[in-house]
């Protein structure tokens, strides 16, 4: 047994120095730029054991899935062409819109809006760190995705993405506590910042002063300020006002649009390219 | 034969972090034990001479990595809670498994408070009680981690 004497390095040299590595990791991972050779290298690391702890919920759903009955994929089936139809018709208006309102913008020589890239991302069930709102998704730099890009679902604004590896990335939910999302009010155009607070169904605007015009039931869309969110995607509706004048802002609470507890399928959209002058 | 020894270890932190890292649903979420940290307790308790802090850091990057927490953290964590079992392995050995759990649970509520602590300044979160349900949980899983890497230990006479 080489328990009592084959020691090399004392227990609290190691632990010494092992704290020293960990305060270097910890001050570099926080004043440090993502996107990186080397951060990228590292969540790379760690991709296989994502994947092999998603196969579980990946087996159950495919079985789950061959187990559904003729009956009920065919009135699901059903369903699901209703709301196509519905929503082809729509599209076909939209279309019309788009073209007339790209006219008009061409007509107040106003710079035109152009279509953004973007790709659909599966998310993998995970654990992630219970201190922040995230969740892992199937696709990383070799789909071309890069720190910072939006996120969003069916129904409107998911996050952001942060640490990207090559297959994998994270997605930052807008509800976490140091995620903060520009929008302004649907109904009169007035800019305000919605924070997260660390609950998945409620977030904060900040900083409201108590003469601003907002009511219960408002919509609140991206503003397009600060880059990272292209304009005009819902993000919350006002769900609660606290004029109390005591108090330095009015506190007003909102919930997010899209249901950030059951996400499966993102949409991650690209900045748009500098948007050009219409000249004629 | 080293590098049998090193395999079989490894092989049973590999599955720690799959069981880490495997979604639950999302009511037992909050309960999930450390598994990774009582394995790591296991072994620095049983094979000291063969794992201690330096692995402990390791796996500790490793978690950080694959729960997106703040780089470091994790590793910190790990590395203290090793220190502690690894340099009173004697006496810990020693105590029936009923009192071994009493201490992880000690052990784990230092580890989650520290985390916690960490996690208060770099994310700006605020304290909650049911940051410390995996306390209890990790001491009820003690046990069968306990039994289960002694069996595994014996049976493939990782020394």
């Amino acid at each position: 047994m080489k328990l009592m004497f084959g020691r090399t390095v004392s227990l609290q040299l190691r632990l010494f120095v092992a704290v020293l590595l960990s305060v270097v990791l910890i001050i570099g991972d926080k004043y440090t730029q993502g996107g990186t050779a080397v951060r990228t290298s590292l969540n790379t690391l760690v991709t296989p054991l994502i994947y092999v702890a998603n196969l579980p919920y990946e087996l159950f759903s495919l079985g789950a899935k061959s187990l559904h009955t003729r009956d009920e994929l065919l009135t699901e089936n059903e369903a699901l062409k209703k709301k196509q139809l519905l929503q082809s018709e729509q599209l076909q208006q939209y279309q019309f819109l788009a073209r007339e309102n790209q006219k008009l913008r061409a007509l107040l020589g106003s710079s035109a809006k152009q279509s953004n890239r973007k790709i659909i991302a599966q998310v993998l069930s995970v654990h992630s760190n219970p201190y922040s709102h995230q969740v892992v998704i199937n696709r990383g730099t070799t789909d071309g995705l890069s720190e910072g890009q939006a996120v969003i679902d069916e129904m409107g604004v998911v996050g952001q993405l942060t640490k990207v590896g090559s297959t994998t990335s994270r997605v930052l939910l807008m509800t976490d506590t140091t995620h903060a999302t520009p929008v302004r009010i649907l109904r009169n155009d007035v800019r305000t910042v919605v924070e997260g607070i660390g609950k998945i169904n409620v977030v904060k605007l900040s900083h409201v002063p108590h003469s601003l015009d907002v009511r219960i039931g408002d919509v609140l869309v991206t503003s397009g300020l600060g880059g990272t969110f292209p304009e005009g995607y819902p993000v919350a509706v006002v769900t609660e006002i606290n004029r109390d004048e005591g108090r330095p802002f009015a506190q007003v609470f909102a919930e997010p649009i899209a249901q950030l507890d059951r996400i499966r399928l993102l949409v991650i959209l690209w900045r748009s390219q500098q948007e050009q002058i219409n000249d004629d | 034969m080293i590098n049998r020894y090193f395999l079989l270890i490894a092989l049973s932190i590999f599955f720690a972090l799959i069981m880490a890292l495997m979604p639950l649903p999302f009511s037992f979420e909050p309960f999930r034990p450390d598994w990774v940290l009582l394995v790591l307790m296991y072994w620095s308790l049983a094979l000291p001479h063969r794992l201690n802090i330096g692995t402990a850091w390791v796996v500790g990057v490793l978690i950080d990595l694959a729960s997106g927490s703040p780089l470091g953290v994790n590793s910190l964590t790990f590395s203290l809670c090793i220190f502690i079992t690894a340099s009173n392995f004697q006496k810990i050995r020693n105590f029936s498994i009923w009192q071994q759990s009493l201490l992880i649970g000690l052990f784990l509520t230092l580890y989650h408070l520290v985390q916690f602590w960490l996690n208060h300044f770099l994310l700006g979160i605020y304290f909650s009680p049911q940051y410390l349900w995996p306390v209890l949980t990790g001491m009820v899983s003690w046990f069968w981690v306990f039994l289960l890497l002694r069996k595994y230990r014996r049976h493939f006479r990782i020394r």
